[in-house]
């Protein structure tokens, strides 16, 4: 389908005037598995990107003046869209895999459709406390091997049990630097969402 | 302290949501945003006014996507966006929200497949 073109104007990028309607998926996965990658392969702007401002307790480092004991760190938020059809927009919000950053996690989850966790064959230990908040936040996910050049290719169902993954877990792979491949990652994501689903009465 | 001047400019960000620490209405970063007709009162702060005069009344564009151009802490941006709302002076085109159905989901898969 054909979408209308949306409008740009000093940098922003509108969405096209038929759009009334919004919903979010979330990119999870753990530091520098290709979250951002992702999101800017698939985003038809320039991907964005907002710092929200964490207030930490201190252990001693960048201390705000007059605020003895907190500390504010940021954390980058980075995300994307698409345009699904002429009234329908779909956001993809990168999520800091961090899980000091909880208490943005529980406000991108909520209302969230459902997550895709991408993994690195390499590090899969680091995708559990992921996985582990995911499911603790009730949030749908389907998992994405991120394929990246130099890491030996392990037989998805060797992935599957080192993640100790749900049967009915999706589990694929993607190259996050290209769109088909990418996009298709999210259509099994959004597969498994619809399917799991009993159609509204 | 690698970038003090980001940090600053971060407190300074809540301190210019006029104390406020909370939005008054639940505002999702995905919820679309346009402005309306009302003009922006004369004791509007210098945020409200770069979010009003970012936003526009026909094209939508969503929180987070404000509170990147304006370059304000999604939590800030929310602030400033929900009480330019209680003002008048801006507008969700539909629900904030809208939850997980099977219709939705449909429209999602058959909007991602188009793309392929």
């Amino acid at each position: 389908m054909d979408c209308a073109p949306s409008s740009e104007q000093g940098g922003v990028t509108y969405l096209s005037d038929t759009v009334t309607r919004s919903t979010k998926l979330l990119i999870a996965g753990h530091f520098s598995v290709g979250k951002t990658t992702f999101v800017d392969c698939v985003s038809e702007v320039e991907p964005l990107r907002t710092e929200e401002a964490m207030t930490q307790v201190s252990a001693g480092v960048d201390d705000v003046a007059g605020l003895p004991h907190k500390t504010h760190t940021t954390v980058a938020l980075d995300f994307g869209r698409l345009t699904l059809n002429e009234e329908l927009v779909l956001y993809l919000f990168g999520t800091p895999g961090q899980p000091r950053f909880l208490p943005l996690w529980h406000d991108l989850a909520k209302g969230a459709l459902g997550a895709l966790v991408l993994v690195d064959t390499r590090r899969l230990t680091e995708s559990d406390p992921i996985l582990a908040l995911l499911e603790e936040q009730g949030l749908p996910y389907a998992v994405a091997v991120n394929q990246f050049d130099r890491a030996h290719r392990h037989p998805l169902d060797a992935v599957r049990e080192a993640l100790d993954l749900a049967d009915d877990t999706p589990l694929t792979s993607c190259d996050a630097r290209d769109r088909t491949s990418s996009l298709h990652a999210l259509i099994t994501l959004v597969r498994f969402l619809f399917n799991r689903m009993e159609p509204t009465p | 302290m690698t970038r003090p001047r980001r940090v600053r400019d971060l407190v300074r960000a809540y301190v210019r949501t006029g104390g406020l620490t909370r939005p008054s209405r639940d505002l999702d970063l995905s919820a679309l945003v346009r402005s309306t007709t009302a003009a922006a009162p004369v004791e509007a702060s210098g945020e409200e006014r770069r979010v009003l005069a970012l936003c526009s009344r026909q094209r939508a564009l969503s929180v987070a996507e404000i509170a990147a151009h304006v370059d304000l802490p999604p939590s800030a941006a929310r602030i400033v966006i929900a009480r330019l709302m209680d003002h008048g002076l801006l507008t969700t085109p539909t629900h904030p929200h809208i939850t997980a159905s099977h219709d939705l989901l449909k429209e999602v898969l058959d909007g991602l497949r188009a793309l392929v």
